[in-house]
């Protein structure tokens, strides 16, 4: 979405509403549905609930950032294939044309039994149900030598924004013949295959403005998402730059010093010039405020995404423990759509319909050359459960990588006009 | 449905035969039949394209690939990209009736419904494209009734509002205002149209990985539902 005249207005009009705190609680007797977090999950959840209740419903997004910038394509702002602007979003078309509230501010509390969320503003939001999708937080010391204060030296750009365009002016300065590290997250984690995508948009880049720098990547997973699909890649288009060193070398006993810049491996110690840390992760912040996780998830009815541990809140996407289903944008936007009609059925009195759930994952490995891997899913035996499925093959042709790139592309304006309208 | 079932039976029963080159058409009866092809699609000697591309050697080529026609829709050209190729069970499919293939094939024709009319003419082009004998080919058995739906399958009325919540999965990728932008636009089709490609996916006679995995856990109904929200955008 981009930003023009229209959707300005429309986010002049959000920050208005989240000065007037005190007036912040709906007028009227509709119910009330509060979305936390405005990505994959909660601004689709937000506008479906919006819609398809025909305004009977007075629903609240609450977002801290004005602008959001979408993971999914971040990898290819990277490398070039996308401006910074083609994967940025603003909230105005939610307000101004589903009438959703949003709230540009924090939530940092959650009362369970007032049923109010209160904000770091000052305001307080009454709900008859909430909607957590926060997405995912860093485990602290997931990776030993590195903390959120070493993110500009060791970024991670696994929340997309400045994170990215951090991390490729990292790339674009890098010496003559340098190396770029990874440090890979243990699983589960957000976006499996975005990781190797980034590895492959990393070596396009090096490869066409320092094409004998290095690519080391330290993984504690002995395998990945499409792995196959990804070394056919690497060894086609960037031969000789890339070098993953898995559990059985030491990937799994991996500690940084962002000071020095070095990466310790097994005790070997290697100065890199570029540091991408991607830390162990857990559900954003926001879920353990509400007591609904289990450990570092969220569990939720496999049915309508309603919280096990609370029946009026209902969690989305990366941060909840959702069966088969990886962690994804495509997702959130698959569990948002459930969420919404459970929501609005159970508060309109409206129809419901059986819960159905899919997933497809897009990568791209060089120019022109794109795989992809999906899934559908459903309920089955109390969770979310895998039932058919394709991925790409190597081997394939060209016409048919470009065809898969190409469908990519037309997915993601269909999601971006399916979150943001 | 018992339909189906049955087809797979007698389908599993017939592979455990032993393969033998089959006579399944009449050439001669197909050269006849050909006749309603033959002013769109040259065959034989000093072929041409015309309206059509001409059909010689269209045994086992990747559809939309013939070098010199530049006609072809861009359903067709993608299908070919997506993997469909011509043997004989899609061939057969498509001559009867080319919209389950390819839902925007600029072939206009309805389709011949009589499967023996359908072989005879299969049968008639074989002798344009490379030895047989060489040609890799689906069982016999699949010169079956693969994308006619029945009568009562095509009569669902479909359910606007089931197609709207259905639909939710579709939006993803096939984007409401139609835009056509690597995700090919379904939206005001018409409701046959819609519901005899969901088929051919389902059946997977129709390419595509994806498409193929969200209508095989489609039923009747909910094809008819999701082809008539789709149709009326």
């Amino acid at each position: 979405m981009k930003l023009n005249r229209r959707t300005f207005v429309g986010a002049g009009v959000a920050a208005a509403a989240s000065l007037s705190a005190p007036m912040l609680h709906a007028q009227g007797g509709k119910p009330r549905v509060v979305v936390i977090g405005g990505g994959a999950g909660g601004a689709t959840a937000a506008r479906y609930i919006a819609k398809d209740s025909d305004g009977a419903i007075d629903v609240t997004l609450v977002e801290p950032t004005r602008t959001y910038y979408t993971c999914f394509f971040s990898n290819l702002y990277m490398a070039g294939f996308r401006t910074l602007e083609s994967i940025a979003h603003s909230y105005g078309t939610l307000a101004a044309d589903y009438g959703v509230n949003v709230v540009h501010d924090w939530a940092v509390g959650i009362d369970r039994d007032a049923k109010t969320v209160s904000l770091a503003g000052g305001g307080t939001l009454p709900y008859d149900r909430l909607v957590l999708s926060p997405g995912i937080d860093f485990v602290d010391g997931s990776v030993p030598g590195w903390d959120l204060s070493a993110q500009n030296a060791m970024p991670h750009a696994y929340k997309a924004g400045s994170q990215s365009e951090l991390l490729k002016r990292q790339i674009e300065s890098m010496p003559e013949g340098g190396v770029f590290a990874m440090v890979a997250p243990p699983n589960p984690y957000r976006c499996p295959p975005g990781p190797y995508e980034r590895i492959s948009m990393v070596g396009h880049m090096l490869k066409n403005m320092n094409p004998t720098a290095k690519i080391l990547i330290l993984d504690p997973k002995p395998a990945f998402s499409k792995q196959g699909l990804f070394e056919e890649g690497w060894s086609r288009h960037y031969s000789g730059m890339v070098d993953r060193i898995g559990p059985d070398f030491g990937g799994a006993d991996v500690s940084v010093d962002p000071g020095a810049m070095t990466v310790t491996v097994d005790g070997e110690v290697t100065k890199v010039d570029v540091c991408n840390v991607i830390p162990g992760q857990k559900a954003g912040r926001i879920v353990e405020i509400a007591g609904v996780n289990d450990g570092n998830w969220a569990p939720i009815e496999a049915d309508t995404m309603r919280s096990t541990i609370d029946a009026n809140i209902y969690v989305l996407g990366d941060a909840t423990s959702a069966g088969d289903m990886p962690k994804s944008g495509f997702s959130a936007n698959s569990q948002a759509k459930v969420a919404a009609m459970s929501i609005r059925g159970e508060l309109t009195d409206s129809r419901v319909f059986p819960a159905k759930y899919a997933n497809t994952c897009w990568s791209l490995i060089a120019t022109d050359d794109g795989v992809k891997v999906g899934n559908s899913y459903e309920p089955a035996d109390g969770k979310i459960a895998k039932v058919d499925g394709f991925i790409s093959q190597t081997g394939e042709d060209d016409e048919m990588r470009k065809r898969t790139y190409e469908e990519s592309i037309g997915w993601y304006q269909g999601i971006a006009s399916d979150m943001f309208g | 449905m018992k339909k189906p079932l049955l087809a797979a039976l007698s389908l599993a029963a017939m592979i455990t035969a032993p393969a033998a080159a089959q006579e399944f058409g009449d050439a001669e009866r197909g050269a006849k039949a050909y006749r309603q092809c033959a002013s769109c699609h040259d065959v034989g000697e000093g072929a041409k394209h015309r309206v059509g591309p001409h059909l010689n050697g269209i045994f086992d080529r990747r559809a939309g690939s013939m070098e010199g026609y530049t006609r072809y829709s861009k359903g067709l050209v993608r299908e070919g990209v997506d993997g469909l190729f011509w043997d004989l069970r899609r061939l057969d499919a498509y001559i009867e009736n080319p919209k389950a293939l390819v839902s925007d094939t600029r072939m206009a024709f309805r389709g011949i419904k009589d499967p023996q009319e359908r072989a005879d003419v299969i049968a008639y082009l074989r002798q344009f494209s490379a030895d047989p004998a060489n040609i890799p080919e689906a069982a016999p058995t699949a010169m079956s009734r693969e994308v006619e739906l029945t009568p009562e399958v095509l009569a669902i009325v479909g359910d606007v509002d089931y197609g709207d919540y259905l639909s939710t999965e579709c939006t993803t990728c096939h984007q409401v205002d139609g835009d056509d932008d690597g995700v090919p636009p379904i939206i005001g089709w018409p409701e046959e149209d819609f519901v005899v490609a969901m088929h051919a996916y389902k059946r997977k006679i129709r390419p595509h990985p994806v498409m193929q995995m969200f209508a095989s856990r489609l039923s009747d109904e909910e094809i008819a539902a999701l082809a008539a929200y789709f149709g009326s955008l």
